[in-house]
């Protein structure tokens, strides 16, 4: 449970940084009437809500993610782990998902100054793109059975399959919202408030998946496994 | 004011029961007592706050119960009187920790003069080794196991060959002497119970699970298996004999070791 | 008038909801079944709910004749009787107090009592209710597949639970378990994001975190937990979903399974448990922490009294959440693990009880010098406090770790965690009903059926669970088909269990007086008007009674104090509601 206490504490930190802005101190019941209501901008901004949820809901996938890198470092200490190869297609998916966070950074900037007419092109190659690395991962199972590492046989490949298919169904979430986003794209003439926020909201989901994916490479290639192992020793 | 009184009738009446109570634990025979006097002093901490916060509780009813005209008084919060609380309770709650966790220590070290006896579970059969003339166990996994040797015991390893091997039947420990139980099951969870002993632990198909005790005692136990471990889980049965030193080696002289099983050709079942 | 630092004012989000997206119903169809507004979500989520916990009730009710009459009742044998216990666990904990508490209570009362017009996700809101009623569904199904449900206890511990010594193991039993449990994962992560987006984006103008009701910052509270602790159990249904269709051994070990050497081999049954109780220690607190906060408002309300003590209560709230990440390995004391982590997890647990035994203090206080209205929902929270006190107090035997020894795994065990998070987690559902009954419906429910029913719940499950605790202190072990002739085990305990049987059918029938209050009063019952109870919390100023579509006519409330001005000296009522300004000081925005 190592990973997740990890994880947990950071969450923590981040709540007590929130609450700590809250005045969870003050004594409500002398202050009636006071009306603790700034005229604030908060209220103002549009979708600040659906920025939130996505927070909190990243922060649940986080959890999912910790809780299933907590059970490989757990399940590695046992005697039959057997270390699988990297397929030389990873790399190529890696880089794929770097171009896919990349090119929807860039679509948020110029959703955010109105330019639809690099805006559309871009949420279709971001689309395209995420597409190519799900077909990528498809291949690097298909390698990766091809030279006989099937699932059942080794924890550190059943491991493998699992991780890379959640993640990869996790993707193909993302790829639904950039679908239907992208469609919005092709229909309006102007960036509308919703459109902005979606394109915001996909590129947010993607540097984080990106970011699970990164971690979840490293520890599929071994250069986590100090990590992982300091620990296992911390917490035992 | 029937809620009144029926408060202070079920605090009262809580306790009387637990005085009166005929279902109380088992005479101990292990040297564990000292969980049984943990246990004393939690039910005393616990017990009088049980019977202070609902008697409280009633006299605020009674003395504080709407009448036409009444209002209550306007308290937000007293700083003190919470902090003061808090620290009460800590103490209350260090008082039982403390005897738990001193007393928790002896229950995981193992003295170094403990015997090893190894308790081996199945759907929904006790089986037990003991170590031979060489005073060690030798060598056993699950991969092992077949029906010609049913505790998977490793034949390459000499230590083993000499092992005292009782398949379904009952375990003999001398008194007096502190035992060192290795638990180790092939197919699911069970746990090693005999509430006289106060001690259990699980047993985990592919790892090796320990507890110690001294019997304190002579006498025949009842051993449970206190872990679902399947729809025979409630038959799952076994017996343990404490004996006095001679009569344990009379009883160890008469089982089999494993070279005679293997011998044998087929391991004798007495189940 | 107070000075808010400039630097915190823009962390005191004020988010009006602009009167925007409110989602308006056209037809039938999308009016009552597949609405989107919050209050007929939460209906539905408690209907569904209480239908399925009377399904598990029933089967506590088989469990518990089996218990009394051995082999009286031939059907219930012991692949049934396994069945029923892990059914019945699985329900109460999950389907029905999970579900009723965040989507029933959370529902209804998050939009209202913050002053929002509704969930802000509303759609997603809609899906997680019909997504839960799928998890149900196939829940139900479990019982007419081949081989019946699992019988592998509530805690599903691998490798029992895929195996053929279990019912259910080796056929569709326990998959459907699985999927229902994954399946009922998703459907509420959809409406935990609501619960949690909704207190933190959809605040009413002047609600302060300080200002919310206690019943909102515990929903919340139990909401986040919840979405941190459920991956947990997804996690561990996942891969034994795997280990049981693919061949996988994340759980298990090299196994011989009726004298079979199976495929299997290193997999470690504890990680399972380590993943379960890292999801269900958390449970227990996501099931304990609405009920502390409904109870403590309860408490507040019908003794006229503000709650005492609510910064230390806040606080109790968020601590007891951020500990119970860290006491799950309590659950596995006699597991077999590293047996010096007994050290970390018993101290970690004995410390939780100290902001829990706080907050009980609280509520006690609250009633010293109050002016206490002995309504039901008082009856209720009174009854609350005596069952919660003496099912916490056992759980410092079970947390303190040499004294679990002897006692885990036996009938202490059963008897405490029913009496902490059975019984008065239940008390509390039963009186938030009689207390926001009259605003679900406008209609007061029946005093007299309710006190029946009161005094039967309260002292029934008391007599059943009190004496259970001297089962498990004698030994006798849970889970148990049938103890047979066991030498330890006096006659006489056996006559305790025909009285905790028959205790037990008593109370079961007594929840029917219950349901029939419930029907019979929806037309019969006293109107209630707009604030029965004379409350200050915002869901008792709504403008219609029930509240319409939408909550506030068309302005939003304004809050100007917190939801506790009961009997405040110099006030002309004994209570103030939060939308009410004071009239000699003159309002004004305070600008950051």
């Amino acid at each position: 449970m190592n990973v997740m206490l990890l994880f947990l504490a950071v969450l923590g930190a981040i709540i007590l940084w929130w609450m700590a802005g809250q005045r969870l101190t003050s004594k409500p019941w002398l202050e009636a009437s006071a009306i603790q209501v700034a005229a604030t901008g908060s209220r103002d901004v549009p979708g600040l809500a659906a920025k939130v949820g996505l927070y909190v809901f990243l922060g649940v996938v986080g959890a999912l993610f910790s809780l299933f890198i907590s059970a490989y470092s757990m399940r590695m200490g046992a005697g039959d782990w057997g270390a699988m190869p990297i397929p030389t297609v990873l790399w190529f998916n890696t880089v794929v998902l770097v171009a896919v966070s990349a090119v929807l950074q860039w679509a948020r900037i110029e959703a955010e100054d109105g330019r639809m007419e690099i805006l559309r092109p871009m949420l279709a190659l971001g689309f395209t793109l995420a597409c190519l690395f799900l077909v990528g991962q498809l291949q690097a199972w298909r390698s990766l059975i091809a030279d006989g590492y099937v699932l059942a046989d080794n924890p550190a490949n059943s491991f493998f399959y699992m991780l890379t298919g959640f993640h990869g169904l996790h993707i193909l979430g993302g790829l639904v919202v950039i679908g239907r986003t992208t469609v919005r794209a092709f229909a309006n003439d102007i960036p509308s408030a919703r459109l902005r926020l979606s394109v915001s909201l996909c590129s947010i989901y993607f540097h984080f998946m990106l970011a699970v994916w990164l971690i979840l490479f490293a520890l599929f290639a071994g250069w986590a496994n100090d990590v992982v192992d300091l620990c296992r020793q911390l917490f035992s | 004011m029937a809620v009144v009184l029926i408060l202070v009738l079920l605090a009262l009446g809580s306790v009387v029961f637990h005085i009166l109570s005929p279902w109380w634990w088992t005479p101990i025979a292990s040297n564990w007592s000292y969980i049984d006097t943990t246990l004393i002093i939690t039910f005393w901490i616990t017990g009088t706050v049980f019977v202070a916060v609902v008697c409280f509780m009633a006299y605020c009813v009674y003395r504080f119960r709407h009448k036409p005209g009444n209002r209550a008084a306007y308290e937000p919060e007293n700083r003190r009187l919470e902090w003061l609380l808090a620290a009460g309770t800590a103490v209350g709650v260090a008082a039982m920790l403390a005897p738990g966790l001193v007393v928790w220590h002896q229950f995981v070290t193992v003295p170094d003069d403990a015997t090893p006896v190894e308790v081996v579970s199945q759907q929904w059969l006790w089986s037990f080794r003991l170590p031979g003339a060489d005073g060690t166990l030798g060598h056993a996994e699950t991969r092992k196991v077949s029906a010609e040797n049913p505790l998977g015991l490793n034949t390459d390893d000499a230590r083993g060959l000499d092992d005292v091997i009782i398949e379904g039947g009952e375990l003999h420990v001398p008194v007096g002497k502190p035992v060192h139980m290795l638990l180790r099951s092939v197919d699911v969870l069970h746990d090693f119970y005999v509430p006289e002993f106060r001690a259990k632990m699980d047993m985990i198909p592919g790892m090796v699970t320990y507890f110690w005790f001294t019997p304190t005692r002579t006498g025949t136990f009842e051993i449970l298996c206190a872990e679902l471990c399947g729809i025979g889980h409630s038959q799952m049965r076994g017996t343990v004999v404490v004996d006095e030193a001679a009569d344990y080696q009379a009883w160890l002289e008469q089982q089999s070791t494993f070279t005679q099983l293997v011998a044998s050709g087929e391991p004798q079942t007495t189940d | 008038m107070v000075e808010i630092p400039a630097g915190s004012a823009s962390a005191i989000p004020a988010a009006e909801v602009a009167d925007m997206e409110l989602y308006h119903p056209k037809s039938w169809w999308t009016k009552y079944v597949f609405s989107q507004d919050a209050k007929v979500i939460a209906v539905q989520y408690a209907l569904t709910a209480i239908s399925i916990g009377l399904v598990a009730l029933v089967l506590s009710w088989l469990m518990r004749l089996q218990l009394a009459f051995p082999g009286y009742f031939a059907f219930i044998d012991a692949d049934r009787y396994y069945q029923f216990i892990t059914m019945h666990g699985m329900i109460m904990v999950i389907y029905l107090l999970t579900a009723l508490f965040l989507g029933g209570f959370g529902n209804y009362l998050i939009p209202l009592m913050v002053g929002a017009r509704d969930m802000v996700f509303p759609y997603a809101n809609m899906l997680s209710y019909w997504i839960y009623l799928i998890a149900v569904l196939i829940l139900v199904a479990g019982f007419f597949v081949p081989g019946g449900p699992t019988g592998a206890g509530w805690t599903l511990y691998p490798p029992q639970a895929v195996l053929s010594g279990t019912p259910g193991g080796r056929d569709m039993g326990i998959l459907f378990m699985l999927s229902s449990l994954i399946v009922f994962i998703i459907g509420f992560t959809m409406g935990g994001l609501n619960y949690v987006v909704t207190v933190l984006q959809g605040r009413a103008r002047g609600m302060t975190l300080m200002r919310m009701p206690l019943t909102v910052w515990g929903i919340f509270t139990a909401t986040v937990m919840a979405l941190l602790a459920f991956p947990a159990l997804f996690v561990a249904c996942v891969m034994m979903l795997f280990d049981r269709l693919l061949g996988t051994s994340f759980f298990m070990p090299a196994i011989v399974e009726m004298g079979e050497q199976l495929q299997h081999g290193g997999g470690s049954p504890i990680l399972f448990q380590h993943l379960f109780w890292f999801f269900g220690h958390p449970e227990v607190y996501i099931v304990a922490l609405p009920a502390f906060g409904i109870v403590s408002d309860l408490i507040s309300t019908h003794a006229r009294k503000n709650i005492f003590g609510y910064r230390m209560m806040v606080w109790a709230i968020v601590i007891i959440g951020a500990l119970s990440f860290i006491v799950w390995a309590h659950h596995m004391y006699v597991s077999g693990m590293n047996p010096n982590f007994g050290f970390f997890f018993a101290t970690t647990t004995l410390i939780i009880a100290i902001p829990t035994a706080i907050k009980v203090y609280n509520w006690v206080l609250t009633l010293w010098r109050g002016d206490i209205h002995l309504t039901l929902p008082m009856l209720f929270a009174l009854a609350f406090i005596v069952t919660f006190v003496n099912g916490g107090l056992t759980g410092l035997f079970l947390g303190n770790v040499v004294v679990d020894v002897p006692l885990s795994d036996t009938m202490f065990v059963v008897a405490h965690f029913h009496m902490v998070m059975g019984v008065a987690p239940i008390l509390v559902i039963f009186g938030a009903i009689y207390h926001w009954y009259p605003k679900v419906t406008g209609r007061m429910l029946n005093d007299t059926l309710g006190h029946v029913h009161f005094w039967i719940t309260f002292l029934g499950t008391y007599a059943i669970f009190f004496p259970m605790h001297y089962l498990g202190l004698l030994g006798v072990p849970r889970r148990y088909y049938e103890l047979g002739e066991t030498a330890f085990v006096p006659p006489s305990a056996h006559s305790l269990n025909i009285f905790i049987t028959i205790m037990a059918l008593f109370v079961g029938a007594a929840q029917m007086v219950f349901l029939f209050n419930l029907v019979w009063s929806l037309s019969r019952g006293r109107l209630a008007g707009g604030n029965p109870w004379r409350a200050t919390t915002l869901e008792w100023q709504t403008p219609q009674t029930p509240p319409a579509h939408g909550n506030w006519g068309k302005d939003l409330p304004v809050v100007y104090r917190w939801a506790y001005d009961y009997s405040v000296p110099g006030a002309p009522e004994d209570f103030i509601p939060q939308t009410e300004p004071a009239r000699d000081i003159p309002t004004r925005e305070v600008v950051a």
